[in-house]
């Protein structure tokens, strides 16, 4: 297993302090944490806090789209998940309400997975399905209603703490370890990118492409359902219209800004989440410099724009033409 | 230079033979330093069927677009009509009066047919296409090539063939002068390679000049006129079909004068090898197994320390040979076994734990993931093969890369280089090492020295020999048939996707191998119009 | 000439089979609830649904050619609110505002078809960008909804040709109608819509036979957002307000009419008719559980994925099948 930052990963960490320096001119206390009530407070950690969710997914949706393939569903299933968790929460023990939550999540991305890897849809077609369906799924759950419950033992997991860090962060950075284990702790990840990277030479290579690809799947719906219990956890209730609402699209720039293509072969796990880390920041500088949070989707449409523009092929090759001519050749 | 008077579309009489239509002399192109073609020359007459051929690599492709303006070329004079020309691109071409059909049809398959005949310039009345009117002037188009469809109906519901005819028909419709046709009959069975050749037939008394590019030679005695050869980027010969053989056409494209193949088919002798005291008994046979449509029915049997060499022109179904015993495509015939019992080989990764290894022709394609590095393509099938839950740490990682860079010589020698930068040579012998890293039993070589350098060729050839003694049983593909009769103990003969002969010891020489190739028997004259077999 | 025939019959399948869903689905309605079956019910379904089927048309040229459109609903927000802004706090006169949206919304396409052609990107990531824009810029302008009071609009409200039987066709019925059957003539009667099928089935093709694919994908985007422009001009006289949510999610419902219309999502095959059907099934879903009453929303979205799997997997099959056989296809029709 190794922790260490892929070479390109600079790019984004600079990028993330910016945004971080930017907040905290606007707003000078950006940096200030306190400590009250056994829990670390400031803008900083609510940067971390808010952006949990979208990290969460965003550990999923990485290994698809490095796998080629894309997952629309997640904020349907995110909603799905939400709604059994606070269905069941005053009911049922913590691990039952757990287990049938992340149960359901890890359902919806078998039948996802099946449908790209067994039946050969393609990816964008085969969890739109999904992605219509698993709302109205969800609000059939909640029979429409906004479903809440008083368990503490569920809402610790939304708005709780470990050793002074809100629960949400320790759940990811504990996803996020567990997801570097089982993929880079394992061959999964080698074999992931060389599908990715070219899918007939693996499979001449003798990796089976199909069964990653079902398990890849299976893990985005289980990291949708892990988000959508800390969603509902979060504010002691489900919503079934709203719960992940375009998240599953904030995800997918998550894993682009990390520097994953659209087109599969590398990817980061750390730099997807660092992808959600900016976006979230983005969203709270915005708040926090008194511009209107309607302002946000400009601004991220702006860093879509110049993602793309970064990734594009035909940009690419211009730039390093030019990039060689002015700095000479590098590695 | 003579002018020749331009024969119109509708003119019956062929027109003046001997006199030049299309002339490109001084060809040149060179990709990255690589020379894929050097002052080639070509000279097409009105009305004449004009055979190009080439093994891969030859570069037939790479003329054919310069050509038609898709790749510029560095250097070279083309003329038509004896006016020189210089398209800039396919829709340049075409203009100026040189259309290209290829073997994949450029046409859209989900539109109709009368669509394709007139897409971009379908008769209109206010903007609206007059559907009627288009289907009457594509019937009237098709009629004129004995063709007779529903034009209303997708392209994709007609076979390939009349694709084809449907593609040459909007070509020639476009004032074309001369058609370029890349392969059109790789995919076709008989029957429709005759309806092809009997339109290709009347553009000839229209006076188009054809340049026709196959790899069925039966068809090239049965329709052309004239063949040019290249080899290696040069012209290898022009000459008409009357005065060139079949043994010397294929002896120019292989590139071998009888003289010097005879001297350089010094066979290694059998009792070399390290299989003293009769065969060894085979790792893996294959009886009858074959694939309708794909490889006719074959016996095969691999023995270790024992190179099975299999040859012929392209397209013959020596690819297809190695896919079936890789498991890459699926036998519907026959049996295999490993080590005695029978096995179903439904996948690679089933032939990888069989021992098996497989490098493919296709090196870019099918071979290297190119933005993973060198180390990780090398580990590649070991891991697949290891399984997901027991990964090679770094250091065993490292130490297989390390290991093979210094025993194969690849350079340069960095592991945590992307594949994709390496040259062609370091790359065949990085995934030659993807494969040795698995210590396989069997390893199947599919133009294993294609289109790489000198050096790196040597090198493959006597890691081959090195494998073979080590006693790997061998599979290897190779149009190099000087390399072949070096280190085969047994040359399989393809031709038109069947095993046609089988030769051991010594009778393993170039020319028994071109002999077979070209039909044992060039006595007896090639049935007119032979396809190839269903 | 057999083999021809049935394949003609084969592409029709799909909107015969969704016709036949409507029909069935309209009969059930109709011996469910005795007052439905009839022409007031018929029409209302036409008011209620103009702006999805007029956004649908676009999308369904977008599909055909291979592409996709996520930004149409946030086009139809930004339409919107923008004549909201225009009329009422400008003063512009509404049809001068609506030629100015259209023309904004046309540049707007215009801009993301070229993106995907100069940049080679992804049709989904820069729509989604669009997306963003779209609905950034509607925010930008106003977040709270405005009421729209010009004379034109309470005129165009009122406005409708009086069938029998109470039933009224309303202006934004009448525009649908129109943009349906305006679509049915350009994609199928034009040699623009010819190059957009020729684009689904072959990029690579279509290029080598010369026409200009940039231009074409251009005009693709262009229509695709200046009928969401349309759409969000017909929303905002059916709501008479510009809010800067509306079409929220209309993408999603546009998507799935095309493809519960038996266009390939793969691009390639479609018809305009079929998204129309594809259109009129969702909204019979709305008015059954309407008429219920005691149904909730939700299965209309159910019901709706329940279609789309249905149709897709259909469409994997129909394609197998069609694969396969072209395989053993030999010959072909020849003298």
């Amino acid at each position: 297993m190794s922790l260490r930052l892929p070479r390109i990963g600079t790019s984004q960490v600079v990028a993330l302090l910016a945004i971080l320096a930017i907040n905290w001119v606007v707003s000078p206390q950006f940096f200030d944490i306190r400590l009250q009530d056994g829990r670390l407070f400031g803008s900083l950690i609510d940067v971390l806090n808010r952006g949990a969710p979208v990290a969460i997914l965003s550990l999923g949706m990485v290994l698809v789209i490095a796998m080629r393939g894309i997952d629309l569903s997640v904020g349907a299933v995110m909603a799905i998940c939400g709604a059994i968790a606070a269905s069941l929460a005053d009911s049922h023990s913590l691990p039952v309400v757990l287990a049938a939550a992340l149960g359901a999540g890890l359902a919806c991305g078998l039948w996802n997975g099946f449908l790209v890897a067994v039946l050969g849809i393609q990816p964008i077609v085969a969890t739109l399905i999904l992605m219509v369906a698993g709302r109205g799924i969800a609000q059939l759950i909640t029979e429409g209603r906004i479903v809440t419950f008083t368990s503490p033992e569920l809402a610790f997991l939304g708005g709780g703490s470990v050793l002074g860090l809100p629960t949400p962060i320790v759940i990811t950075l504990a996803l996020l370890a567990l997801t570097l284990l089982i993929v880079r702790g394992t061959a999964l990840g080698l074999l992931i990118e060389a599908t990715g990277g070219n899918a007939r030479a693996a499979a001449l290579a003798g990796v089976g492409t199909r069964l990653i690809t079902l398990a890849v799947y299976a893990w985005c719906g289980l990291c949708a359902a892990i988000a959508g219990v800390v969603a509902a956890a979060d504010i002691l209730g489900a919503d079934a219209n709203n719960a992940g609402l375009w998240l599953e699209l904030d995800a997918i720039l998550a894993v682009v800004i990390g520097g994953t293509s659209l087109f599969g072969g590398r990817f980061s796990l750390v730099l997807a989440v660092i992808g959600a880390l900016i976006i979230q920041a983005m969203n709270t500088g915005i708040l926090l410099s008194g511009f209107p949070p309607e302002t946000n989707l400009v601004v991220k449409a702006v860093v879509v724009l110049a993602v793309l523009l970064a990734q594009s092929p035909r940009l690419k090759g211009s730039l390093a033409v030019l990039g060689s001519s002015l700095f000479g050749r590098r590695a | 230079m003579v002018p020749v008077s331009s024969p119109h579309d509708d003119a019956p009489a062929a027109p003046p033979s001997g006199a030049p239509l299309l002339e490109l002399t001084g060809f040149s192109k060179s990709f990255a330093g690589f020379k894929a073609l050097d002052q080639v020359e070509l000279t097409l007459r009105a009305g004449e069927v004009h055979a190009l051929l080439g093994e891969n690599g030859a570069g037939k492709s790479t003329l054919i677009k310069c050509m038609t303006g898709v790749v510029h070329r560095d250097a070279g004079r083309l003329s038509l009509d004896g006016v020189d020309i210089a398209p800039r691109s396919a829709e340049e071409a075409v203009k100026a009066g040189i259309a290209t059909v290829y073997q994949e049809v450029n046409l859209a398959p989900n539109l109709s047919v009368a669509q394709n005949l007139f897409l971009g310039r379908q008769p209109t009345r206010f903007g609206l296409v007059r559907e009627g009117e288009m289907r009457r002037r594509a019937r009237e188009l098709l009629a004129a090539f004995d063709l007779d469809l529903d034009v209303a109906a997708p392209l994709e519901s007609y076979s390939v063939a009349v694709q084809h005819i449907v593609a040459i028909a909007r070509a020639v419709d476009q004032s074309a002068r001369v058609l370029i046709l890349d392969e059109p009959t790789a995919s076709l069975d008989a029957h429709e390679v005759e309806i092809l050749f009997a339109v290709l037939r009347k553009l000839k008394a229209r006076g188009i000049g054809i340049v026709f590019v196959t790899h069925f030679l039966d068809q090239v005695y049965a329709i052309c006129e004239r063949i040019t050869v290249l080899r290696n980027g040069r012209l290898a010969g022009s000459a008409t079909t009357a005065e060139l053989p079949r043994l010397d056409l294929v002896r120019m494209m292989l590139g071998r004068e009888l003289a010097q193949a005879t001297a350089s088919a010094a066979h290694a002798p059998e009792a070399a090898r390290d299989v003293a005291g009769g065969r060894a008994a085979a790792f893996a046979t294959f009886e009858n197994y074959g694939k309708a449509g794909y490889v006719a029915p074959f016996d095969l049997a691999l023995r270790p320390g024992h190179v099975v060499g299999l040859a012929g022109l392209l397209g013959s179904g020596r690819t297809e040979t190695t896919r079936l015993v890789f498991g890459a495509a699926h036998a519907d015939s026959g049996t295999a076994t490993v080590d005695g019992a029978r096995v179903a080989l439904t996948s690679p990764a089933e032939a990888l734990h069989l021992g098996f290894g497989y490098c493919p022709e296709e090196r870019k394609t099918e071979g290297i993931v190119a933005e993973l590095t060198v180390r990780e393509n090398i580990v590649l099938a070991l891991q697949a093969r290891r399984g997901v839950t027991r990964p090679l740490s770094r250091r065993e990682q490292d130490e297989i890369a390390a290991r093979f860079i210094r025993l194969l010589d690849i350079r340069p020698p960095d592991p945590e280089r992307p594949i994709g930068l390496l040259s062609g040579g370091n790359q065949q012998k990085a995934l030659l090492a993807r494969w040795l890293a698995t210590e396989p039993r069997l390893l199947i070589l599919d133009e294993p020295t294609r289109g790489i350098d000198v050096g790196a060729h040597a090198e493959i050839i006597a890691l081959i020999r090195r494998l073979c003694a080590e006693g790997m049983a061998l599979l290897v593909v190779s149009s190099e048939l000087e390399e072949i009769v070096t280190y085969a103990d047994e040359v399989i003969v393809l031709r038109d996707r069947a095993h046609v002969a089988r030769l051991t010891g010594e009778d393993i020489t170039v020319p028994g191998i071109l002999a077979a190739i070209a039909e044992a028997d060039p006595v007896q004259p090639p049935p007119a119009a032979a396809g190839r077999a269903a | 000439m057999n083999a021809a025939g049935r394949n003609s019959l084969n592409r029709l399948l799909p909107v015969a089979a969704t016709t036949a869903v409507f029909l069935l689905g309209f009969l059930i309605c109709s011996l469910t609830f005795p007052n439905f079956a009839s022409l007031r019910v018929v029409m209302n379904l036409f008011t209620d649904n103009a702006f999805l089927g007029i956004v649908a048309v676009g999308m369904t040229f977008v599909i055909i050619s291979g592409g996709i459109d996520l930004s149409v609903g946030s086009v139809i927000g930004f339409t919107t609110v923008f004549l909201a802004i225009a009329i009422e706090r400008w003063g512009v006169p509404p049809l001068v505002a609506f030629a100015l949206v259209l023309v904004i919304c046309a540049l707007f396409g215009a801009a993301m078809g070229a993106a995907i052609e100069y940049f080679e990107l992804p049709p989904f990531i820069v729509t989604l960008a669009g997306m963003f824009l779209a609905r950034g810029a509607s925010f930008l302008m106003s977040t709270e909804s405005i009421p729209i009071t010009a004379d034109l609009y309470s005129h165009l409200a009122d406005h409708a040709l009086r069938l029998p039987g109470g039933a009224r066709l309303t202006v934004p019925a009448m525009i649908m109608i129109l943009v349906v059957i305006g679509g049915m003539v350009l994609l199928h009667l034009t040699r623009f819509g010819a190059n957009v099928y020729a684009l689904g089935g072959s990029r690579v093709s279509t290029a080598l036979m010369g026409v200009n694919v940039t231009r074409t994908t251009i005009l693709i985007y262009m229509l695709s957002a200046g009928l969401a422009g349309l759409s969000g001009i017909v929303f905002s006289l059916y709501t008479s307000s510009g809010y800067s949510l509306s079409g929220v999610g209309v993408e999603l419902d546009a998507i799935a009419a095309v493809v519960i219309g038996g266009t390939l999502l793969s691009g390639g095959y479609g018809f305009v008719f079929g998204t129309f059907v594809g259109v009129l099934i969702q909204g019979l879903i709305q008015t059954y559980i309407s008429f219920d009453g005691s149904l909730s929303s939700w299965w209309a979205k159910i019901a709706t994925g329940l279609l789309l799997f249905a149709f897709i997997g259909f469409q994997q099959a129909t394609l197998r099948l069609a694969r396969r056989s072209r395989r053993h296809a030999t010959g072909g029709a020849h003298a």
